[in-house]
């Protein structure tokens, strides 16, 4: 089997608008499923509402697209009545941190044997471009037609301080990383998030000075800072640029966890 | 051998959901429901089951549906407050055909209202709550028994019809403490399962699709948007979308008369009380009080999809008495289906009705 094993082809092409970063992640997230060497009868795919959410639609397991934000309260259900499942969740910004927030963090406090893939696009997609929580200070949208004035959340932070497992945020411009992040999450007993920045060209790009589908890919590309440079730098005192943001591993430890097969 | 137990209602309902095979309940706390949480919590360990308190009742509701995917018997149960929460996932619950059992121990209303104080105002919640068309079966019980023998029925409506199924209990039988029985087993009738072959949401005769469980390698596509019969997404064709939502709403109701379950008592009766839950005890004793063969009594175990033709079986009727713990919500469904004239006794606070109260009801219709 490979990769493309996995995709559900009588569903393709996917609804995604051209130059999205989401095609992207779900062939890292296929590439790192194959990798496992599972079986597709025995992996689910759960997803919400919203762009990254359609993913499961397009893979060729059981799949369940629930509701706006409760991806993971499905998705418990899922695990904890068949922990030999493996159990793959898809969502976004919006689904993952606004509307299912408190989902996300009893989901992590509970440490669920699941692996979610967190498309970060900082804007509501299949709305038309609307301001999300992570939707960064300034930012236009069309419901911030002034520029945010919120704060954000950091959602791999958040997953931190709430207890998952695995943690590590990574862009659609990083695929090997990514890759190799969400092969991580899938071997990782308990709660995994891999919070994964992708480019909205539509939703996002056109309205912040990043018209180009190639301007947003080199903004990934140049803004993003490893992780333990950035902890390094922050040792040593050293000004961190104000509008780079973080890649790499936040954590990996071994928390009891519920679900775990037997 | 079958046991007999003296206990509350709403350990009566757990106990029923055990004998029905229940190996799934998520819920939240909430007066005055928590018994049945608490004593699943107690036995589901015991028995290869799970047990988990979410962080609210709309997890509750769907972790309920995603553990039904893997072809558990799943079930939750709540009051008003909740109930509402719910009613998003119970609108999943039915575009999406998933078995589930939702218990609701009524309270007063609106909002927070009288938390230990019975009431029967989620009547018209249960039928009409979420968005957009649907069709649900609704039981009430009036007696600890029946919270054990209707939550059993509601396992098998279920999984029958694969659409949520309500226990409308309400605070008074889900607190109140009788006699009852527990049969060594019960009758269980499993869901159908999908057939070689077939598509997973293509309807059999009986409007039902077979249920491609999880983890079978049916890879099955679940989604609340509208779909075909593969499941896919088909959200813009018109024709599609009302041939789904008729059939949704038909394969319930047109099965009516075989999901009804009432009694009868004194079917030549003039004067006729319909009830349903706690009520129907007070009719009850003013029967017995009474031994009056003019006053005759419908009571009602299911009450969604509302048996209108069980109206007919008092073809002397001159009046039909409805008492309620709410404004008359069941009453108007009850009146559009009978010319006879129907008299609402509605009473809110929380308080049964007394004998003498349905006593003067009947004085004012001779």
């Amino acid at each position: 089997m490979t990769f493309r094993d996995w995709y559900r082809v009588d569903r393709l092409p996917t609804i995604y608008c051209a130059g999205c970063g989401n095609g992207t992640v779900i062939n890292c997230a296929l590439h790192a499923v194959d990798a496992m060497a599972w079986k597709q009868e025995e992996t689910v795919f759960v997803s919400g509402i919203g762009c990254s959410s359609r993913a499961p639609g397009y893979i060729a397991t059981d799949s369940l697209h629930t509701t706006h934000g409760r991806a993971l309260a499905f998705a418990t259900g899922v695990k904890l009545a068949r922990p030999d499942l493996h159990v793959v969740i898809f969502t976004g910004d919006g689904d993952l941190a606004a509307i299912g927030g408190n989902h996300f963090i009893h989901a992590c406090r509970r440490n669920v044997d699941m692996t979610v893939i967190c498309m970060n696009n900082w804007i509501y997609g299949m709305t038309g471009g609307q301001g999300s929580p992570t939707t960064p200070v300034g930012a236009l949208s069309t419901t911030t037609p002034y520029g945010s004035a919120e704060g954000v959340f950091d959602i791999s932070e958040l997953a931190v301080a709430a207890g998952a497992n695995h943690v590590a945020r990574w862009t659609s411009y990083h695929v090997k990383e990514l890759t190799r992040a969400i092969q991580t999450g899938l071997e990782t007993p308990g709660f995994s998030l891999i919070e994964v920045l992708v480019q909205c060209p539509t939703g996002y790009g056109r309205r912040n000075r990043l018209r180009e589908v190639s301007d947003m890919i080199e903004f990934l590309k140049t803004h993003a800072m490893l992780l333990s440079r950035y902890r390094k730098m922050v040792a040593e005192g050293k000004p961190v640029p104000a509008d780079i943001f973080t890649v790499g591993e936040f954590v990996r430890r071994n928390r009891p966890a519920m679900g775990v097969p037997p | 051998m079958t046991r007999t137990e003296f206990l509350q209602g709403n350990v009566a309902c757990a106990e029923g959901a055990l004998a029905a095979g229940c190996r799934f309940f998520a819920g939240y706390p909430i007066t005055p429901s928590t018994e049945v949480a608490e004593h699943l919590a107690l036995k589901l360990p015991k028995r290869k089951g799970v047990f988990i308190q979410m962080e609210d009742e709309i997890a509750s509701m769907a972790a309920v549906i995603g553990a039904s995917w893997t072809g558990a018997r799943a079930m939750t149960a709540t009051s008003g407050p909740g109930f509402s929460l719910m009613m998003e996932h119970i609108g999943y619950a039915a575009m999406t055909e998933t078995p589930c059992v939702v218990v609701n121990i009524q309270r007063g209303g609106p909002s927070t209202g009288q938390p230990t104080l019975g009431a029967q105002g989620d009547m018209l919640q249960c039928r009409f709550g979420s968005h957009g068309d649907y069709s649900v079966i609704a039981l009430s019980p009036a007696s600890v028994q029946e919270m054990f023998s209707l939550t059993v029925a509601a396992f098998n409506l279920a999984d029958r019809f694969r659409v949520p199924v309500f226990l409308m209990a309400d605070e008074i039988i889900g607190h109140m403490r009788e006699r009852f029985a527990i049969p060594d087993e019960v009758e269980v009738v499993p869901r159908r399962p999908l057939a070689k072959g077939v598509l997973p949401f293509a309807a059999g005769p009986d409007g039902v699709p077979g249920f491609p469980v999880f983890g079978a390698g049916h890879g099955v596509h679940v989604t609340g948007l509208t779909h075909d019969e593969r499941g896919y997404p088909r959200a813009t064709s018109p024709d599609l979308h009302q041939e789904l939502v008729m059939r949704l709403t038909h394969k319930v109701e047109s099965a009516r008369r075989d999901i009804a379950d009432y009694q009868v008592v004194n079917p030549g009766a003039r004067r006729v009380f319909i009830s349903y839950g706690a009520p129907a005890r007070t009719v009850q004793q003013v029967l017995h009080d009474r031994k009056d063969p003019t006053v005759g009594h419908l009571q009602l175990r299911v009450v969604w999809p509302f048996p209108e033709f069980a109206l007919g079986e008092f073809p002397e009727a001159e009046v039909f008495l409805f008492p309620e713990m709410n404004l008359g919500q069941m009453a108007r469904e009850a009146e559009r289906h009978t010319d006879v004239p129907l008299v609402p006794i509605p009473r809110l606070g929380g308080e049964l009705h007394t004998p003498a109260m349905l006593g003067k009801a009947l004085e004012a219709h001779p």
